[in-house]
């Protein structure tokens, strides 16, 4: 008997086509293209509204060399937000709870925020790698140190978004079911295992519009360290 | 006083008799181009319908993900008949 639990976290194949492809392609139609009238539609009012305020938010602390990153940080952060959203909808598929894809994202552009220090400015990229004030003997160590925490940072920005999603879609569905085993022999602890899995639910869309805001907040720290 | 007859590439959907619609396909265009631009197509339809109008509400998105969860639940339509049987899960 295998259980069954992880099966959610795996993209079934109908017609030849996985359901992963069409969870990614969502995004796209969801997000329309502006036009270049004055007054658009509703929707792209509201989200021009929103990345236009996210941009000034995001880019407050970084210099104006890391304003090209301006356009690339919006869409990610667009990206992961609609892509874990839609995944708290019924039977559908969250891509993003595939490690492969959140590595895919965090590798690359942290390699391209710590080769852009390195190119600009090496002597202030490798000075991050000790902080201020040290004691004199501690130097060593602390460079070992400093240097696998630089490291380790793609490996945790990957993981901590895969982890935190593919956990509350877990815990959604052990308590959805044991609230609907429950319901025929004790209809109160099933009632409170609801009152418990509603309040998960609300916890579950928090967490999947913060995750991808500390995903893109983290990278754009990277990039204001190095610029 | 009749029409002349229209060939069957030509005429819209709605106008093809049922028993033609084999015909009908196989005059389609089913080359990646092809379908690539009927999505297109059928994307500007709905969408100039629907969202892109003076006073869209959430309608327009939520047929959007309405027709999103159904075709989730298509695709896994199978694992969730295998749940459905299984003792325990």
């Amino acid at each position: 008997m295998i259980l069954s639990f992880f099966d959610q976290f795996m993209s079934p194949t109908h017609l030849g086509i996985p359901l992963i492809a069409l969870a990614l392609s969502l995004p796209w139609v969801l997000i329309p293209t502006p036009t270049n009238r004055w007054l658009n539609n509703r929707l792209l009012t509201l989200q021009g509204w929103f990345i236009n305020r996210f941009t000034q938010q995001l880019m407050l602390p970084i210099n104006l060399g890391g304003h090209k990153w301006a356009v690339l940080l919006t869409a990610l952060m667009l990206l992961l937000i609609t892509l874990n959203l839609l995944g708290l909808l019924p039977y559908t598929f969250t891509p993003t709870t595939q490690l492969s894809l959140n590595m895919g994202f965090a590798v690359p552009l942290w390699l391209a925020t710590v080769i852009i220090g390195m190119r600009n400015q090496p002597t202030a990229a490798l000075g991050h790698l000790l902080p201020e004030g040290t004691p004199v003997p501690l130097i060593p160590v602390l460079i070992v140190i400093e240097t696998i925490s630089l490291f380790i940072r793609p490996l945790a920005l990957g993981v901590r978004l895969t982890a935190n999603l593919t956990a509350g879609h877990l815990l959604i569905q052990l308590i959805a079911t044991a609230a609907f085993v429950l319901l025929p022999m004790m209809p109160t602890v099933a009632i409170l295992t609801s009152t418990v899995l509603f309040l998960l639910t609300l916890l579950e869309v928090a967490v999947a519009m913060i995750q991808a805001y500390v995903f893109v907040l983290l990278l754009s720290l990277y990039l204001q360290e190095n610029v | 006083m009749a029409d002349k007859p229209v060939p069957i590439a030509q005429r819209r959907l709605m106008d093809v008799k049922l028993g033609e619609l084999p015909n009908w396909a196989a005059t389609r265009d089913f080359t990646p181009n092809g379908i690539l631009s009927a999505v297109r197509r059928g994307h500007d339809r709905f969408y100039n319908k629907y969202i892109n109008v003076k006073r869209g509400g959430i309608g327009g998105v939520a047929m959007l993900l309405t027709g999103y969860v159904v075709l989730s639940y298509i695709w896994e339509y199978d694992h969730i008949k295998h749940d459905r049987w299984r003792k325990y899960h």
